[in-house]
C-alpha cells in the first residue's frame, strides 16, 4: 500500500514538472503573440521607424538580421562544412585530432559575449572594419562554428562505413567518394545543423552589441562597413534607451514577434527534417 | 597520365580540406590569445588576488576599484537560484518523459522542450522584463521587480531544456534489462525509476545538470536586463545585482580603448571563460565514463 502510495505522489510529481515546462513554453509564446499581433501590419514590417522609436515600422531592424545572418552563414559555412569532411575522413585517428575534438566541443560551450569581445577587438579595432555588418557577421560565424563542426561531423560520422567502402571498391577515389556518396548521405543532417545554427544566428544579442548594431539608422545600410539594425538588439533598446517606455514597449512586442516567428520556423523546419530523415540506415541518431 | 591527374587532384582537394579545416581552428585558437593578450595588462595594475577577492567595483572612480568580488558573488548568486528551477524541473520532465509519456507524446513533448531551447535569450530577456517583473513585483510587493530573483527565474526556465533534453538521453540509454531485474523482484515504477534507473543514468544526468549551470553563467541578455545591474556584493535575492556578463555587456560600449577599465573587462571575460570550459570538460568526461560503464563506446 505505501509503495503505491509513493509511486502516486512520484508520478504526479514529475507530470507537474513536464507540465510546467510546457506552461512556460506556451505562456512565453501566448503574451508575445497576443500584445505583438496588435502592433503587426504591413507598413509596421516595411517603413522606417518615426517619432523617435515611438511609430513608423521595424523594417531596417528586420534587414538587418537578414544581412547579418546571411554574412555569417557564408563565412562559417564552407569552413565549418570543410573541417567536419577533413576531421572525419582524412585526418589520421591521432592525439592531434583529439584535441581538436575537445577543443571545438568546449568553444561551442564559451558564452556568447566573449565572442563579442573577441570581435570588437580584432574586427572593429584591430582589421579596422569599424562597427559594421562584416564585423558582426564574422563574429557571429565564429560563434556558430563549433554548431556547423559538430552537426556536419555527426552526419558524416552517421554514414555507414560500407557505403564508402562500397564506392572504394567500385574503384572510386576517395574524393569521389565523399563528393557522391557520403555527402549526399549526410546531407539532411548537415542540412539541419545549418537551419539551427541561422535560428540561433538570428536571435543572437550579445555578439553584435559592440560588433554591429545600432538603435537608429537613417535609411538602409549602403555597404559592408555600414552599421546596422538588428532585431534582437533592437528589442532591448527599445526596453532600455529612449524616452517613452510606454509606446517603445507596444514596438518591441511587434519585434519580438517577428523574431519568434522567424526562429521558430527555422527551428521547426530543422526538426522536421531530421526526424523525417532520422535513422534512415537504421542506426545512428 | 589520366591517373596521375586523378592523383593531382585527389591531393588537392586533400590539402585544400585541410587548409579551411585547420584555419577554423586557427580563429578559434585565437580566441584564447586575445582573451589573454588584452585580460593580462590589468594585473600590472592589480595583482590577482585584489582582483578577484576586491570587495568594490568602482571602475570609473578617481582612482578607479577595480575588485570583481561583487559581480563573481552575483553569477554564482543567480545560478544558484536558476538551479533551483532548471535542476527539478528539467530532471522531472525527462522522468517523465521516459517513464510516462506514450510513445506519441514522448514525440511531441520532446519537440516541445527543443523549441523551448532554440528561443533565444533575448526573447526570454523581453519576457521577463515587459510580462515577468511587473507581475512579480505586484505579486510579491517589491521595490523592483528587476533582481536577482526575477533574473533566477527566468535564466532557469531557460537552461529546463538543457537540462531535460541531456538527462532524458541518459536515461533512455539505460539497458531494458536492467528495468526487467528490478520488475522481477517484485518492485513497482517508481521503486525500480528510483532504486535502479536515476542511479544508473546519474552521472549522465549529472552532466546535464553541469552543462546546464555553464549555460546560465555565461548567459549575458537575460541578466543584463533583469538583474537590476548594482554592482554590490548581494545579500539577498530581491535586490539588484551585476553578474560578470552582465558588467561586460553594459560597460565595454563606454571604455576607451586600451584603458585599464577595458583591460580589466577582459580579465572578467577570461575567468568567465575559464569557469564555463572547466563546467563543459567535467561534463564531458563524466559523460564519457558513463557511457562506457554502460558499455557503449565513445
Amino acid at each position: 500500500m505505501k509503495k503505491e502510495f509513493s509511486q502516486k505522489i512520484g508520478f504526479s510529481f514529475i507530470s507537474l514538472c513536464m507540465f510546467l515546462t510546457v506552461l512556460f513554453l506556451f505562456s512565453i509564446i501566448f503574451f508575445i503573440v497576443v500584445n505583438g499581433i496588435r502592433v503587426i501590419s504591413w507598413e509596421f514590417l516595411t517603413q522606417m521607424p518615426k517619432e523617435a522609436m515611438t511609430a513608423g515600422g521595424i523594417a531596417p531592424a528586420i534587414v538587418g538580421t537578414f544581412y547579418l545572418t546571411l554574412g555569417s552563414i557564408i563565412f562559417s559555412l564552407p569552413l565549418g562544412i570543410a573541417c567536419a569532411i577533413y576531421l572525419c575522413e582524412y585526418s589520421p585517428k591521432s592525439y592531434v585530432v583529439n584535441i581538436i575534438r575537445f577543443s571545438i566541443n568546449n568553444l561551442a560551450g564559451v558564452p556568447s559575449v566573449v565572442f563579442g569581445l573577441f570581435g570588437l577587438t580584432i574586427f572593429v579595432k584591430y582589421l579596422g572594419f569599424g562597427v559594421s555588418i562584416l564585423s558582426g557577421s564574422l563574429t557571429l560565424a565564429i560563434l556558430v562554428l563549433p554548431l556547423i563542426i559538430s552537426a556536419s561531423n555527426e552526419a558524416i560520422l552517421a554514414v555507414p562505413q560500407s557505403l564508402r567502402e562500397a564506392s572504394l571498391s567500385l574503384g572510386a577515389t576517395k574524393w569521389q567518394t565523399i563528393k557522391k556518396v557520403v555527402l549526399p548521405t549526410a546531407l539532411p543532417g548537415i542540412l539541419t545543423g545549418i537551419i539551427l545554427s541561422i535560428g540561433r544566428t538570428a536571435g543572437e544579442t550579445a555578439p553584435i552589441l559592440f560588433t554591429a548594431a545600432v538603435f537608429y539608422l537613417k535609411g538602409y545600410p549602403k555597404s559592408i562597413f555600414s552599421e546596422v539594425m538588428a532585431l534582437p538588439y533592437h528589442i532591448y533598446a527599445l526596453m532600455t534607451e529612449g524616452l517613452y517606455p510606454d509606446k517603445q514597449v507596444k514596438i518591441a512586442f511587434g519585434c519580438a514577434l517577428i523574431l519568434l516567428f522567424l526562429v521558430l520556423l527555422f527551428s521547426s523546419v530543422a526538426i522536421y527534417l531530421r526526424n523525417k530523415h532520422k535513422n534512415i540506415y537504421g542506426y545512428g541518431n | 597520365m589520366k591517373f596521375s591527374m586523378r592523383g593531382f587532384k585527389e591531393k588537392l582537394y586533400r590539402n585544400v580540406l585541410s587548409i579551411l579545416a585547420f584555419s577554423s581552428l586557427f580563429f578559434l585558437g585565437s580566441i584564447v590569445l586575445v582573451l589573454f593578450k588584452e585580460g593580462l595588462p590589468i594585473f600590472k595594475k592589480v595583482n590577482f588576488f585584489e582582483f578577484v577577492w576586491g570587495r568594490f567595483w568602482y571602475p570609473t572612480y578617481e582612482p578607479p576599484e577595480f575588485g570583481i568580488l561583487p559581480l563573481l558573488l552575483a553569477s554564482f548568486q543567480v545560478t544558484l537560484g536558476a538551479m533551483f528551477v532548471c535542476v527539478p524541473l528539467g530532471i522531472g520532465s525527462a522522468l517523465y518523459l521516459n517513464e510516462i509519456a506514450s510513445f506519441k507524446q514522448r514525440k511531441i513533448m520532446k519537440s516541445l522542450v527543443e523549441i523551448l531551447a532554440m528561443i533565444p535569450s533575448i526573447i526570454y530577456g523581453f519576457f521577463g522584463i515587459a510580462i515577468l517583473v511587473p507581475f512579480l513585483q505586484n505579486l510579491l510587493n517589491l521595490p523592483t521587480g528587476l533582481c536577482a530573483f526575477s533574473a533566477s527565474l527566468v535564466l532557469g526556465i531557460m537552461a529546463t531544456p538543457t537540462v531535460c533534453s541531456i538527462s532524458e538521453d541518459a536515461l533512455s540509454y539505460v539497458p531494458r534489462s536492467f528495468k526487467e531485474a528490478s520488475f522481477a523482484l517484485g518492485a513497482n515504477r517508481w521503486q525500480t525509476l528510483v532504486k535502479v534507473v536515476i542511479p544508473a543514468a546519474g552521472s549522465g544526468i549529472s552532466s546535464a545538470v553541469i552543462l546546464g549551470m555553464s549555460r546560465v553563467v555565461g548567459e549575458t541578455m537575460v541578466v543584463l536586463m533583469l538583474a537590476g545591474g548594482a554592482a554590490v556584493i548581494p545579500k539577498t535575492f530581491f535586490e539588484p545585482v551585476r553578474p560578470m556578463t552582465a558588467a561586460i555587456a553594459a560597460e565595454m560600449g563606454e571604455v576607451a580603448m586600451g584603458s585599464d577599465h577595458y583591460h580589466a573587462l577582459f580579465a572578467i571575460a577570461i575567468i568567465l571563460f575559464f569557469i564555463t570550459f572547466v563546467f563543459n570538460v567535467i561534463a564531458e568526461s563524466i559523460s564519457r565514463k558513463y557511457r562506457l560503464k554502460l558499455g557503449l563506446g565513445q
